[in-house]
């Protein structure tokens, strides 16, 4: 889906469903998803159906996955760090507890 | 914590207002929820390689001597911070790294910038379509080139920069979908002296449609019935297979904070968005509140950072003296830009998703509108249109104008949401534990 | 100049001027609901969706028998109007708890309860101890502080906004004629009713335009010495159901969201929001439910409620202009059922319920000096 530009270089690993995903630095998390050829992000809460990034700049929340156990942040607006773990709701729901 | 000026939003508008402030002995706070400065046209600035600066020119490496004076200046900056509350008496909230906290100031600079007009045809929410300025922003920030056949869908000057790019970066641009007709430079000619002073931008607008045709990219003007399908684009006569489709219809300011703070906006038919009631120079109705850059209306990146310095200027106490001038040479562009460019302003389709958050088509809403919803306010309790963590971005404009339509009004008398704190993300435990005074919870 | 004529104008198309329209259309009168436009004061718009019935009535046990028919009525009210709109108000009951922050609040209730217990029959709330109420509600971590609740199965709550939409769309159903825009100037004899759209006549009016009410009210020689209070509400992102109940200002909608309410504010027409109010309410809600504090706010709101002197409901018919009625009170929601029962015999026919009278505006009269 997105290739990367030769210049920049892979030198942070996170960790996408239990995957590990090595990506670049200043990468957003959503940034480092689409790379790894991740397209959808989350299935819709009302109608189910599949969403992904749209604006890359924080206004659609269409990106919001799980982030180190929050559940519904904006993938656009969070930068990757080592170690970091994304883990994508595609059931639409989270949990209340 | 309370400082002199506050700014919201660190691109081109924000960082000329805060060197330009501080120079004048400011105390200066700059809050933008991105990790670096730069906002949306010198987004990743500080990071760019000679590779990418190769693919976006010299417009945009111009922002790397405003990135960098803006790290030397003496002021303090807040990066990955989200304001989202605004008060008029220059109290501030905002979140950073999983806190909360407010900061007032004497007076407080929105500089918010822009976003992409959400271009509701059917299937835009799927996988696969994006805004053409997000691809730019991947682009930018992370050296994301898409893989696979694009096709370019809209209007705007936006589009066709971001079609060079691609190509530059080593892209497959099948086609450019443009849906403004041949029509639309006949009406900005009566335009043109007034225009003269940015005719350089306007000989750009012909030679990148030139550089596009000459690669080889397949043009289309006037296009009607856009959908997209997940493989493909459909429109009126046609069908063009793509992997992913880059949607773009110019861009509207980000009014949120300013309307949340409280300011009057004004609907600006040329590009059917609507901006802050503001003068020239940024003033509004409210002494604290000023407004530089995209967030008062658009008017491009070099018309942002001398707002900004203006803007900085008058929380000085500093006459502005020839950076009127220059703005005003700015804007004159504008006008002509504005005919050139006019969003097309096709209705939704009926089944096209218009509140992505709520999944509410535009259909439905014409339905609420026979049922006696007036405005986007009713809208919201008869379709719950609005409703969802978006809070109204992605649906507002598009919503008015269906209402509009309906109704046979102007959309300034439409209307549109109220907007009401948080405008960005802020968690229930956050808020709990900022410093400050708490009400009283009652029983029902 | 003159727009049209009907059976019955109803000036305010909230939650209590749909509920009774919506019941006057039922029985074939040809009702004609006016409204403001996109933008007004709307406590329909902006409540917390609780069909309540514990603690309603304290100081006037008409109001709790009242409430308590509504909430009863409630089940077959949404069935009809789902049959008839296709709408689910999604109402259900499972009861509905207070919860009880320490031990001083336990004590208030428990007293409250007692008192209303006394008031008259039928009263069925009951306090529950914590291990209780746990018992009650498994999905739920309750804070330390959480000694218990005052619980009643009576209570239960609906989506306001659907229920507003279905009443609406009821009405149409069954040819009432709806004309927003229209906010009425002045109300003359006969009855001629000034709008910003026109004028409309009719031989019967009935006042529901909620805190538009007051000078209305004047000039068809009733006194409603009603005021608006400000109520501040949180919602959060949507969230897996865990709340199996209602808990007073505590409620998970049906899409998941949790609504936290309210605070009560005399601040006269001013709908903005407070920084204050907003962290009072989210200290509160994480007190009792801990798990809250990981929650995004969606987003805030504030609304008028409607609130008589005595807080409890006024419905009345004009002496000097008979054919004027008045319906207004908080807990317009909870008592949209019943309102829509009955409200229509009284107004359309003259059958008022019984002891109706313990709601006439004229218990504010201020008695002569002793
Ligand atoms: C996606 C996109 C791409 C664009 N690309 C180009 C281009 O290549 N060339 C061009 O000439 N023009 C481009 N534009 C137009 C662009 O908006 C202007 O030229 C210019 O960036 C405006 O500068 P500004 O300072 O007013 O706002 P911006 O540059 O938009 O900066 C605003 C900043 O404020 C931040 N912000 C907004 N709200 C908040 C908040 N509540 N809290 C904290 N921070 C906040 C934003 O994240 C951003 O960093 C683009 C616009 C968009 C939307
Ligand atoms: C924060 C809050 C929480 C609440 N929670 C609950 C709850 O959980 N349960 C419950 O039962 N109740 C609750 N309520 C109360 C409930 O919302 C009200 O009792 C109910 O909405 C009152 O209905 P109404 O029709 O009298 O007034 P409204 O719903 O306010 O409607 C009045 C209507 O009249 C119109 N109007 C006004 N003036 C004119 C005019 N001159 N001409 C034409 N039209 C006019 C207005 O535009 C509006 O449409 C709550 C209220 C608030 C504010
Ligand atoms: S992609 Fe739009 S908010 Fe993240």
């Amino acid at each position: 889906m997105f290739r990367r530009l030769p210049e920049r270089k892979a030198s942070v690993t996170i960790e996408i469903d239990g995957e590990p995903v090595s990506t670049a630095p200043g990468d957003s998390v959503a940034a480092a998803m689409l790379a790894a050829g991740i397209a959808v992000f989350r299935h819709a809460p009302v109608d189910g159906g599949l969403r992904g990034p749209w604006c890359a700049m924080g206004v659609c929340f269409e990106c919001l996955v799980e982030i180190d156990g929050e559940p519904n942040r904006q993938a656009c607006m969070t930068p990757v760090r080592e170690g970091l773990r994304v883990a994508r709701r595609t059931d639409g729901s989270e949990p209340g507890r | 914590m309370s400082v002199d000026l506050v700014i919201v939003g660190a691109g081109p508008a924000g960082m000329a207002a805060a060197v330009e402030a501080a120079e004048h002995g400011l105390s200066v706070t700059v809050l933008d929820d991105q990790p670096e400065p730069g906002g949306q046209i010198y987004r990743g600035i500080e990071r760019a390689g000679p590779e990418l600066t190769a693919i976006l020119g010299e417009e945009y490496e111009a922002g790397r001597e405003l990135a960098a004076d803006f790290r030397s200046a003496r002021i303090d900056y807040l990066p990955n911070s989200a304001v989202w509350r605004l008060d008029a008496g220059a109290r501030i909230a905002f979140s950073r790294e999983g806190s909360a906290s407010t900061v007032s100031a004497r007076r407080v600079l929105i500089a918010t910038g822009a976003m992409e007009r959400p271009m509701p045809i059917p299937g835009a929410e799927r996988p696969g379509v994006m805004g053409a300025g997000a691809a730019q922003v991947l682009l930018k920030a992370s050296g994301l080139v898409p893989a696979g056949r694009i096709v370019l869908a809209g209007s705007g000057p936006l589009l066709l920069l971001v079609g060079c790019q691609l190509l530059d970066a080593g892209a497959e641009v099948a086609a450019v979908l443009e849906t403004t007709a041949g029509g639309d430079y006949l009406d900005a000619a009566p335009t043109l002296p007034r225009a003269l002073a940015g005719w350089r931008d306007l000989a750009r607008g012909v030679a990148m449609k030139r550089r596009l045709r000459r690669a080889g990219v397949a043009f289309r003007s006037g296009v009607r019935g856009l959908a997209a399908t997940g493989q493909s684009v459909r429109f009126d006569g046609g069908e063009i297979a793509c992997d992913l489709l880059l949607l773009h219809e110019g861009v509207v300011p980000q009014t949120h904070l300013s309307r949340q703070a409280g300011l009057a906006h004004r609907w600006r038919p040329e590009q059917r968005h609507w901006a802050p009631v503001a003068d020239a120079l940024g003033r509004t109705a409210e002494e604290t509140l000023l407004v530089a850059g995209d967030a008062g209306g658009i008017a491009g990146a070099r018309a942002a950072s001398l707002s900004g310095r203006v803007a900085a200027r008058l929380a000085a106490g500093v006459d502005p003296g020839r950076l009127i001038a220059a703005l005003d040479r700015e804007r004159a562009m504008r006008p002509l830009l504005d005919r050139l460019f006019r969003p097309h302003t096709a209705l939704p389709a009926d089944e096209a998703l218009v509140c992505r958050c709520e999944s509410v088509t535009a259909g439905d809403i014409r339905q609420a509108v026979r049922d006696g919803a007036m405005g986007p306010n009713q809208l919201k309790a008869f379709a719950r249109v609005g409703m969802g963590p978006c809070q109204g971005r992605m649906c507002g404009l598009a919503a008015a104008e269906v209402i509009a339509s309906e109704r046979g009004l102007p959309v300034e008398e439409v209307g549109s949401f109220r907007i009401r704190p948080p405008v960005k993300p802020v968690t229930l435990g956050e808020l709990a534990s900022m410093e400050g005074e708490a009400a009283d919870a009652e029983a029902l | 100049m003159l727009e049209g004529t009907a059976d019955i104008i109803v000036i305010g198309g909230g939650m209590v001027g749909a509920a009774a329209a919506y019941g006057l259309a039922g029985k074939g009168l040809d009702v004609l609901m006016l409204d403001e436009g996109d933008d007004a004061f709307r406590a329909a718009r902006g409540n917390f969706g609780l069909v309540w019935v514990q603690t309603k009535g304290f100081g006037l046990q008409r109001y709790q028998e009242w409430s308590q028919e509504s909430a009863d009525l409630y089940t077959g009210f949404a069935e009809e109007l789902e049959d008839l709109t296709g709408i689910d108000i999604h109402h259900e009951r499972p009861g509905g708890a207070i919860l009880c922050l320490g031990d001083g609040e336990w004590e208030a209730q428990r007293r409250l309860n007692d008192a209303m217990a006394d008031q008259g029959g039928g009263y069925h709330a009951r306090m529950v101890e914590r291990a209780e109420l746990e018992r009650m509600a498994p999905d739920v971590r309750f804070g330390q502080e959480v000694v218990g609740a005052s619980f009643s199965e009576k209570d239960g709550h609906c989506g306001p906004l659907y229920l507003l939409r279905a009443l609406h769309a009821g009405f149409r159903a069954r040819g009432g004629r709806y004309r927003p825009g229209a906010r009425v100037r002045s109300i003359r004899r006969g009855f001629r009713v000034e709008t910003d759209a026109g004028a409309f006549e009719a031989p019967k009016l009935l006042l529901a335009a909620g805190n538009g009410i007051p000078p209305l009210a004047a000039q068809v020689g009733l006194n409603v010495p009603t005021v608006p209070e400000r109520g501040q509400v949180l919602v959060t992102e949507r969230v897996e159901r865990f709340m199996p109940m209602p808990m007073g200002n505590l409620r998970q909608t049906a899409e998941g969201t949790v609504m936290i309410g309210a605070t009560q504010e005399s601040v006269g027409f001013d709908t903005g929001t407070t920084l204050e109010a907003a962290r009072g309410l989210a200290q509160r809600a994480i007190r009792a439910l801990p798990a809250l504090e990981r929650l995004r706010l969606v987003r805030s709101w504030a609304a008028l409620r409607v609130i008589p002197p005595d807080r409890c409901p006024i419905y009345d018919e004009s002496e000097s202009h008979p054919g004027a009625f008045v319906a207004t009170m908080h807990s317009g929601v909870t008592l949209a059922a019943v309102h829509a029962a009955r409200l229509p015999d009284w107004i359309a026919e003259g059958r008022a319920p019984d002891g109706f009278e313990a709601f006439s505006a004229r218990r504010f009269d201020v008695p002569a000096a002793a």
